[in-house]
């Protein structure tokens, strides 16, 4: 069980890396040009809900995770 | 680096011994006006008092006027308001039990001085990859932060010296982490937190003679959350308070809405005949860190205590791995 806790914790933890890197590689460099003044409003936008759907994919992930390392305790 | 080493040795001894000198004072004030709980995983009817947010907030505030009066900065001045603001909101829950959305909605407050101070850089920097420039987004990071580490350790405050044991070995874990990046001013500003801490865990630690109260872990956390920001460290604090961080992902995704605890019906842990903690088979219950470090079987409170510490000292070794990871570059 406590191992179980160390190894969810320690997934969580890879996977705030891995959404560190997709963020600063993809995210980081990306900005949207030719709508003049709202440029920066789109691409402050679009790297909004790029960042919110990273941290959602992160909580289903986990979800499905927490699920898959505690099936045999979790009888609630 | 020769010049800070005396303002943080007054600073940590001020924090360490105002709250070590006012609590007993404190507890014995709370406990004329029979302000005081049941302590509800005790066989016996033991009644403690709280809030010990006051001897809390006592000690950040001198420690930190110290360290302003070496430094002039206003990063003291943003811990500073942003602790109070934060004490404040727990204590009016401590004193008048709010509404689930009272305490996020109202530590955004407590975040708006880092804002209006301008006390914080747009740059989110990630271990191995570098920072990323995010100036819109990053305003919400910060509007987030506080009410996240601040409920964050209000909800892991559930057992005798949880709350102020964790608080020391993530505290201690970011001041090393930014030890490690160089920002030394940040982590002198960051050693009080952990020196609160300690004092305050003299008191709480199982037997618990004073409980922190939502006044408490609330400026605990706010001032924690305020130096990731404060820092350039969010990614790293946030590593460092995992285990506190699951506790709320897992009552969150089981409860699926935002609630005050005391309002929820199905009840996580029973006792066992010896009173050892036990994990109910409750459905309607929320999934916690505590439910589930029971899920094998019972345990007194003290090894439940215990099991936390060990995911803390965990996840403050991975944090100061990210330290080292964020100072080096792909």
């Amino acid at each position: 069980m406590k191992i179980g806790l160390f190894g969810f914790l320690f997934v969580m933890w890879i996977l705030i890396i891995i959404g560190g890197g997709i963020l600063v590689t993809i995210l980081g460099p990306f900005s949207i040009t030719g709508y003049g003044d709202f440029d920066w409003i789109l691409t402050s936008g679009f790297k909004a809900i790029f960042a919110i759907i990273l941290v959602i994919i992160w909580i289903l992930i986990m979800s499905k995770l927490k699920n898959w390392i505690f099936r045999k305790e979790l009888k609630f | 680096m020769t010049e800070l080493i005396v303002p943080a040795i007054i600073s940590c001894i001020v924090a360490f011994f105002t709250v070590y000198v006012m609590t007993p004072s404190l507890i014995k004030f709370l406990r004329k006006r029979n302000f005081s709980v049941k302590d509800v995983n005790k066989k016996e009817h033991i009644m403690i008092v709280r809030p010990g947010g006051p001897s809390i907030i006592a000690g950040i505030i001198t420690s930190e006027i110290v360290l302003y009066i070496f430094f002039q900065s206003n990063e003291i001045l943003v811990i500073i308001i942003t602790s109070s603001i934060a004490f404040v909101i727990g204590y009016v829950d401590d004193r008048k039990v709010m509404g689930g959305w009272f305490k996020p909605v109202a530590l955004v407050i407590a975040a708006t001085p880092i804002i209006l101070l301008g006390t914080y850089d747009s740059n989110l920097s990630f271990p191995l990859f570098g920072s990323v420039h995010i100036p819109v987004l990053y305003i919400g990071i910060i509007i987030f932060m506080i009410p996240i580490t601040g409920n964050t350790i209000n909800s892991i405050d559930v057992l005798n010296g949880v709350a102020s044991g964790f608080m020391i070995i993530a505290s201690f874990s970011l001041s090393i982490a930014l030890f490690i990046l160089q920002n030394y001013e940040m982590a002198i500003i960051s050693l009080p937190l952990g020196f609160v801490s300690l004092a305050f865990y003299k008191f709480h630690k199982i037997p618990s003679k004073i409980f922190p109260g939502d006044s408490g872990a609330l400026t605990l956390g706010g001032m924690y959350g305020a130096i990731a920001i404060l820092g350039h460290v969010e990614i790293i604090a946030s590593v460092a308070l995992l285990p506190a961080v699951i506790n709320s992902f897992l009552f969150l995704t089981s409860v699926k809405r935002i609630v005050e605890h005391r309002k929820i019906k199905g009840i996580p842990v029973e006792h066992t005949e010896d009173f050892k903690l036990k994990a109910t088979d409750d459905k309607t219950a929320p999934v916690t860190l505590v439910r589930l470090i029971l899920a094998s079987g019972p345990l007194s409170e003290k090894q439940v205590g215990h099991a936390i510490f060990k995911l803390a000292i965990f996840s403050g070794i991975l944090a100061i791995i990210t330290a080292f990871m964020t100072g080096a570059s792909i």
